[in-house]
C-alpha cells in the first residue's frame, strides 16, 4: 500500500500539503465507513485505498461491513438494477427480506462514529440508530431514472441523513437535505494503475494466449447486463468487417452479484465461434487488468447504465483512447473529441473505434488529453480532499467557509 | 534595494465542494428563469468551474451556460455571446448574473424560436453551487522575492483564490496580489500591470508563469 508521500511525484507537494492542512481540522473526530462487502466492486476498492491514507493524514477512520445472506444480496441486486432504471419486479416480500437483515444489522453493528458514512442502499437502514452524530449517505449508483417504488422506499431513510453524496449531477433528486457531487477516483499507485514493464505486460498476454499481431479492443468490466458485454461483441463484429482486430472482454464478479456467472455464460455462448474474442473471467488480479489495459489499442466501455465507470478513468490514466457510452459519470471523464469519444449505440461505438484504429495520431492525442484530465480531477488525492471537505461541511452551513 | 512590505502577505488557499441543488433546465426558458432565481454561489460555480477542471485545455468555454446553449440546444450565436461576456469587467456576482440574463433576453427577442428547443433527458442543465473552504497556508511573503518564490510552490487553488475568488465572489474589487503590491509595497505600476491581466483567457499554469515573470522583472539582481 502506497504512502501519502509517494503521491507527491504525481500531483506535486503542495496538493499533499493542502491535504495535511485540511486533515488537521478534523482532529478528534472519528469517521466510520459502512458498506456491504470488503472485496469486489468499486466501493470496496475505493475504501481499501482511502481508509489507510486518511489514517496516515491523521483522520481517525474506521471501516465496518454489514452482514447479509444470499436472499438479502439477491434483493439488493434487484434494488440496484431497479435504481438503474431496469425493469424489475419488486415484491412486498423483497422489502421484508431487506428489513429483516437490516434489523439484524441494527442489532449487531455499532455506529460509534462522530461521522457515519454509509455506502449504497445495503446498509441504509442503519440510520435508525442515529443519535447526536452526523450521517452521510453515499450513493454510488446511477439514480437518474430510478424505479419509483424502490426509490421511495429508500427515500424515507435518505431524508433522515444529514447529507447525501452522488457521483454525477444527473443523479441528484429533489431532497430536503444537502446533496454533494463527489466523483470517485482511481489510485495511480495501485497495482491496477501503476506503470508496468513490457515484460510484465507480455507475460500476461502469453498467459491468456493473446497474440500481439493485431489491434486489440478491450472492455474491462464485471459480467453484468448493465455493462452490455453482448453489445460489445456486436461492436467488435462490425469493426472486424473492415479491420482485422481482436477483442478482450475481461472481468470478475462481486460477492454481492449472484447474476454475474449467468451473464458470463451467455457471453461465452455468443462468442464461441470466434478465436479472436478472448473472454477472461479474472480473479481479483489487478496487475493482470492493468497489463490488459496497457496492451490494448482502444478501450471500450459500452455500459447501459453506470454509477461512474472508473474503468474509463483507469484507461485514460494509461493514455489510452477510449470509446464509451454517454451515461452516468462517463461524460464527466470524457469531453467528446477532446479526451475520448462518447457514443449512444452499437453502431456509434463501432464507427468511433474504426476512426481511432485508422487515425492513430488522433487516438494518441485523445489519450494524452485524457490522462491530464484524470490527473487534475479523478485521482485519489482529489477524492481524499473532497471527503475531508464533505466531513467539514457537516459542521458548516454557509457557502463560504473560513477554516 | 528590495522593499520590505508594511504588512506581510499571507497566502490562503481555497478548496471547493460542489453542492447539488436538484434544479434542472430542459429549455432556454427554464434556464433563464433559474439563472434569475438561484443563489450567487450557483452563478459563480457555472461561470468558473471550467477554469479549474479543464486547466490543461485552452481555449475552453469559460462558462457552463454558454457551453449548454451552444452544444446541447444548438444555439451557437447565443453561446458565443455568453462566452464573450467580459467577466473581468464585473466586480460582483449580481452584476455578472444581470449581464447573463440581459444577454439571453436580448437574444430571445430576435430569436423567439430558440424557446422551442429542448434538451434530451440525459443532457439537461443541472444547477450546482460552489461551497468554498478558505484556509490560511503556511506561506508568508515579506518582499517581492519571497512572493515570487512562493508563487512557484503554492497550488493553483491558492492563485485561483487570490485572483478570481477574492475579486469577484468576495467583492474586493481587485485581486489580492495587486492590492498588496500597491498598498504594502507601494508599487502601483506592478499592481496595475497585474490587475490588467485578463485571467479568464489563460490556463491557470500560464497565469502562474506570467505573474512570476512580471514580478521577477521588478526584483533587483
Amino acid at each position: 500500500m502506497a504512502k501519502i508521500e509517494e503521491y507527491i511525484s504525481i500531483v506535486g507537494e503542495s496538493v499533499i500539503d493542502d491535504l495535511r492542512l485540511l486533515a488537521e481540522k478534523l482532529k478528534g473526530k472519528v469517521i466510520q465507513h459502512i458498506n456491504s462487502t470488503p472485496v469486489g466492486g468499486g466501493v470496496a476498492e475505493i475504501l481499501n485505498c482511502m481508509v489507510p491514507l486518511l489514517r496516515e493524514l491523521g483522520v481517525d477512520t474506521r471501516w465496518d461491513v454489514i452482514k447479509g445472506g444470499e436472499q438479502f444480496f439477491e434483493v439488493t441486486k434487484k434494488f440496484h438494477n431497479a435504481l438503474h432504471g431496469k425493469v424489475e419486479e419488486i415484491t412486498q416480500r423483497d422489502f421484508e427480506i431487506f428489513m429483516e437483515t437490516s434489523r439484524q444489522n441494527l442489532e449487531n453493528v455499532n455506529t460509534y462514529g462522530d461521522i457515519v458514512f454509509v455506502h449504497d442502499p445495503q446498509p441504509i437502514a442503519l440510520i435508525k440508530e442515529k443519535s447526536h452524530n452526523r450521517w452521510i449517505w453515499r450513493c454510488h449508483i446511477d439514480v437518474s431514472n430510478p424505479n419509483q417504488k424502490v426509490w421511495n422506499f429508500l427515500k424515507d431513510f435518505i431524508i433522515t441523513y444529514d447529507s447525501a453524496v452522488f457521483s454525477a449531477p444527473s443523479f441528484s433528486q429533489r431532497l430536503p437535505i444537502r446533496q454533494f457531487l463527489i466523483s470517485p477516483s482511481i489510485d495511480p499507485l495501485s497495482d491496477k494503475n501503476k506503470e508496468l514493464s513490457q515484460e510484465t505486460i507480455d507475460s500476461v498476454l502469453q498467459k491468456y494466449n493473446i497474440p500481439k499481431d493485431k489491434p486489440t479492443i478491450t472492455q474491462i468490466s464485471r459480467f453484468d447486463r448493465l455493462k452490455d458485454p453482448i453489445g460489445v461483441i456486436g461492436v467488435y463484429q462490425q469493426v472486424k468487417r473492415y479491420i482485422d482486430c481482436q477483442l478482450i472482454l475481461a472481468g470478475g464478479t462481486a460477492t454481492d452479484d449472484p447474476e454475474g456467472l449467468k451473464v458470463f455464460e451467455e457471453v461465452q455462448e455468443k462468442a464461441k465461434q470466434d478465436r479472436d474474442i478472448h473472454i477472461l473471467l479474472l480473479p481479483q488480479n489487478d496487475i493482470e487488468v492493468n497489463a490488459l489495459q496497457r496492451a490494448s489499442t482502444v478501450i471500450i466501455q459500452k455500459s447501459i447504465k453506470e454509477g461512474f465507470g472508473l474503468t474509463v478513468a483507469e484507461a485514460l490514466w494509461k493514455a489510452k483512447p477510449v470509446v464509451a457510452s454517454n451515461v452516468g459519470g462517463i461524460p464527466l471523464q470524457i469531453k467528446h473529441k477532446y479526451s475520448g469519444l462518447l457514443c449512444h449505440s452499437i453502431d456509434g461505438a463501432a464507427f468511433a473505434i474504426k476512426q481511432l484504429l485508422n487515425s492513430p495520431e488522433y487516438a494518441k492525442r485523445l489519450g494524452e488529453n485524457g490522462r491530464e484530465h484524470i490527473r487534475n480531477n479523478f485521482l485519489l488525492t482529489r477524492h481524499l480532499r473532497d471527503y475531508i471537505l464533505l466531513f467539514l461541511s457537516l459542521y458548516h452551513e454557509e457557502d463560504i467557509v473560513y477554516l | 534595494m528590495l522593499i520590505r512590505a508594511k504588512e506581510p502577505f499571507r497566502f490562503y488557499t481555497r478548496l471547493h465542494l460542489s453542492e447539488l441543488t436538484g434544479l434542472r433546465a430542459t429549455t432556454l426558458d427554464q434556464l433563464l428563469d433559474l439563472i434569475k432565481k438561484v443563489s450567487g454561489s450557483c452563478i459563480y460555480h457555472h461561470t468558473h468551474r471550467f477554469l479549474q477542471q479543464h486547466q490543461y485545455l485552452s481555449p475552453e468555454p469559460p462558462n457552463d451556460f454558454a457551453y449548454w446553449v451552444a452544444e446541447i440546444l444548438g444555439e451557437d450565436e447565443l453561446g458565443e455571446r455568453l462566452v464573450s461576456i467580459d467577466t473581468i469587467q464585473f466586480s460582483t456576482i449580481r452584476s455578472l448574473r444581470d449581464k447573463i440574463v440581459a444577454t439571453t433576453e436580448d437574444y430571445l427577442k430576435n430569436n423567439p424560436k430558440a424557446l422551442l428547443k429542448f434538451a434530451r433527458s440525459e443532457e439537461e442543465f443541472h444547477f450546482i453551487k460552489s461551497v468554498s473552504f478558505v484556509i490560511p497556508t503556511n506561506y508568508v511573503a515579506y518582499d517581492l522575492r519571497d512572493f515570487a518564490e512562493i508563487l512557484k510552490k503554492i497550488t493553483i487553488d491558492s492563485i485561483y483564490f487570490h485572483i478570481f475568488e477574492a475579486r469577484l465572489r468576495l467583492g474586493k474589487g481587485t485581486n489580492d496580489f495587486s492590492n498588496w503590491i500597491e498598498n504594502s509595497l507601494g508599487d502601483k505600476e506592478l499592481a496595475d500591470e497585474i490587475s490588467k491581466l485578463d485571467p479568464y483567457t489563460r490556463t491557470l499554469e500560464n497565469l502562474r508563469e506570467t505573474l512570476i515573470r512580471r514580478i521577477e522583472k521588478k526584483i533587483p539582481t
